[in-house]
């Protein structure tokens, strides 16, 4: 099926432990998906697997872009086909300035050299959307940021990149009010047709700026309810203890 | 082509030679050699005296008993050419004079003909004679010297005489001795006081011909309140000979006076480089050594500062990337010997496969220098699992003012760094080489910018399938 994101029955171990047991999840484009549950459940490892991380093995199932297998893809294949993942853990890259770093994924992006005023219009209007100082800009990747800049900057590459699917994990966490109004602002400007959004949270707060069209609830390594964006507010009131029960006992 | 060919040929992409024939080769290391040298340059009879003496001196000298492993190559001494002369009539006022052959050797090299017009003088070693060499009006006028070194001996001789081999002398180390004896080649710089040289001084040169090693001799003299940036490049072409490059540079950099040497140089996989570079700083005077070290077979090039007059100030950057089968064994010396002197050391290293990097670092700081700065900085970047690094830093402190800062750190190639680019669209190589020149990046932003494009594009070549 075309124009979503789906995982298919997806198995994942690590090192001989399994971590994923038989993930569904589709993800239309044009939508925008919650995704929540407890700690250790697996949620940054889904998105990790999305994104083609190595370091997780693929026992079974798959994972379709647009109806197109991508599970064997390298990450930056899977990249250039649109797809973007904003670390929970950003990671540090000395002497890699911002600017320099953007235009050479943005090339990789679109398939060709950014013309440089299209190229500094997007810079532009992702700062000022951010309120954000350009300074960010000849600063070095992700180092010596604050734990806010450095979600602060997943959501900048976002905002350049213009992937379609995208998947956000904890880019509300460590972010103070100010900072989370302005992250949700970034990810709604490109709420469309042409965009969705996994966004992995465990705050209701965030769902506030951002409203879900659809919540789904992870545990140990599986989907286990799918629901609106009362799901989350549920959660919210009630934890998660109820869930496991409904789960056990189904 | 056979497949390791094939590999060495792309490792080194100026690997080529072209058609011209020596006009005078000299093989063999023996006084006769040394005489015909001189001779063919038509040197006064002190310079003679002095070439004979320094041979003696590397006979007597021992090998470095430390660094890396020079038991191959003092088998073969005898086995090297130690002058070859071109067929060309020496140095040249313009282009138009420059030889066909020799000018199509430049077109290989990329040396855009364009860029040597906006120079201030592009001085072009082929071989050991300079070829090409002019000196914009502009320097002229202000009486700023910029020569081959033979041309300095010949008509700046006083000067010259005052200078040369005060800073290294022959008997510093068994390959200063060497150059001594078989120099050729190389520049001479003089700025007159308060003069400042707002375009970089730049030198290309090449090597030639096979087994032939060569012995390039640097001077350069900055007068009272003078500033300067010297720029040399080099790459050479490849040969299955073990070829040997033994270079001596010296600077003299007197009072308030302010000077930089960059150089980044790609040797091919069989060379010895062995260079000595050493400046003298005189009160309140600066003088930078960046130094950008890539290929060789062995490489053992420490640039020194000696800090003479109070408040003299030097800073140190140098980028070493060692691949399997090469060890590049670099560092720096600051030596602090008056009040108030401050020096850097920024020393970056890379090693990938099986190569090795080695800093070695002195930090000497007499008696007399109080209060006296200095901070040693080197990193070492790993690739591979095999690939292997060293550091000795050396410390000597006769001061108890003085403050000394060493930082070293050592770290690989990280995956999470790799798969962070590789999901912003970057292949896997390409987010390698992203890494490497980030991690080069407090060293290269001091080039220039063409001299940073070009190694960040050598940097590239030499990242191509190291990973995946
Ligand atoms: N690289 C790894 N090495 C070892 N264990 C791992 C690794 N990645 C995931 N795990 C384990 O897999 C399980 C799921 O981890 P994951 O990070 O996906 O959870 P999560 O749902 O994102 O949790 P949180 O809400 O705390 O971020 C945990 O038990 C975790 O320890
Ligand atoms: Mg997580």
């Amino acid at each position: 099926m075309a124009n979503r994101l789906e995982i298919q029955d997806l198995w994942v171990s690590h090192e001989g432990k399994t971590i994923l047991k038989g993930v569904n999840l589709a993800l239309p484009l044009g939508e925008v998906h919650a995704l929540m549950g407890p700690n250790g459940a697996g949620k940054s490892t889904l998105g990790k697997v999305i994104a083609g991380d190595p370091n997780y093995r693929v026992e079974k199932g798959r994972i379709l872009l647009d109806g197109e297998d991508i599970t064997e893809l390298a990450p930056d294949e899977r990249a250039r086909k649109g797809l973007f993942l904003a670390f929970q853990y950003p990671v540090e890259v000395p002497g890699v300035q911002v600017a320099n770093f953007l235009r050479l994924a943005l090339r990789e992006r679109l398939g060709e050299e950014p013309r440089i005023a299209e190229f500094y219009a997007r810079l532009k209007e992702a700062i000022e959307l951010l309120d954000w100082d350009e300074s960010v800009l000849s600063r070095y990747l992700n180092e010596g940021f604050s734990g806010g800049e450095k979600k602060k900057n997943e959501i900048l590459q976002l905002l350049v990149l213009r992937p379609r699917y995208a998947i956000l994990d904890e880019t509300d966490s460590g972010l103070d009010i100010d900072a989370l109004k302005v992250v949700a602002r970034g990810v709604n400007s490109m709420r469309g047709p042409e965009f969705s959004a996994l966004v992995i949270t465990h705050y209701q707060r965030l769902l506030n700026y951002i409203v879900p069209d659809v919540v789904h609830v992870m545990m140990d390594g599986r989907v286990v309810k799918t629901g609106g964006p009362e799901l989350a507010l549920e959660l919210e009131r009630r934890g998660y203890d109820w869930l496991k029960e409904e789960v056990a006992g189904a | 082509m056979p497949e390791d060919l094939k590999h060495i040929a792309d490792d080194y992409r100026w690997g080529f030679r072209d058609e011209i024939e020596p006009e005078l080769a000299l093989k063999g290391l023996t006084p006769e050699t040394v005489k015909k040298i001189s001779e063919a340059k038509g040197e006064p009879a002190w310079m003679t005296e002095f070439r004979l003496k320094a041979l003696e001196t590397f006979f007597k000298l021992p090998m470095p008993k430390w660094g890396p492993d020079l038991s191959e190559l003092e088998k073969k001494f005898d086995e090297f050419y130690y002058y070859v002369k071109p067929p060309s009539r020496g140095p040249v006022e313009s282009w138009d004079e420059v030889p066909e052959e020799i000018k199509k050797t430049y077109e290989r090299l990329g040396i855009p003909e364009a860029e040597q017009k906006v120079l201030a003088g592009v001085g072009a070693q082929y071989d050991s004679e300079v070829v090409y060499h002019k000196v914009k009006e502009e320097l002229e006028r202000l009486g700023v010297v910029f020569v081959s070194i033979e041309e300095g001996l010949k008509e700046h001789e006083e000067l010259f005489k005052r200078y040369f081999a005060k800073i290294v002398p022959p008997t510093d180390n068994k390959f200063a001795a060497l150059n001594s004896a078989v120099w050729s080649g190389g520049s001479f710089v003089y700025v007159p006081p308060g003069v400042e040289v707002e375009v970089p001084l730049q030198a290309y040169f090449r090597v030639n011909t096979a087994g032939f090693g060569q012995f390039e001799r640097t001077l350069i003299i900055v007068d009272e309140g003078a500033k300067v940036h010297y720029i040399e490049g080099c790459t050479a072409p490849l040969y299955t000979t073990e070829a040997l490059h033994t270079g001596v540079i010296e600077i003299y950099v007197h009072k308030n006076a302010h000077s930089r040497y960059t150089t980044i140089q790609n040797w091919p996989t069989n060379m010895y480089n062995l260079v000595t570079q050493r400046a003298v700083v005189e009160e309140g005077g600066y003088h930078m050594w960046l130094d950008g070290n890539l290929g060789s077979k062995v490489t053992m090039k420490y640039p020194s500062s000696i800090l003479k007059g109070r408040g003299a100030r030097s800073e140190v950057l140098s980028i070493a990337f060692a691949k399997t089968g090469q060890h590049l064994d670099t560092g720096a010396k600051l030596i602090h010997q008056a009040p108030d002197t401050s020096g850097r050391i920024v020393s970056k290293s890379i090693s990938k496969g099986e190569g090795r990097a080695s800093y070695r670092g002195l930090v000497k700081v007499s008696p007399r220098a109080d209060r006296a700065k200095a901070n040693v900085e080197c990193d070492a970047l790993l690739i591979d699992p095999e690939s292997k690094t060293d550091t000795y830093p050396y410390m000597e402190i006769e001061n108890e003012t003085a403050q000394i800062g060493h930082e070293a750190t050592v770290s690989r190639l990280a995956d999470d760094q790799i798969f962070y680019l590789q999901t912003r669209g970057l292949p896997e190589d390409e987010a390698a080489a992203l890494i490497v020149r980030g991690f080069l990046e407090p060293v290269t932003k001091e080039l220039p910018l063409e001299f940073a494009v070009e190694l960040n594009r050598l940097i590239e070549l030499e990242m191509e399938g190291s990973v995946g």
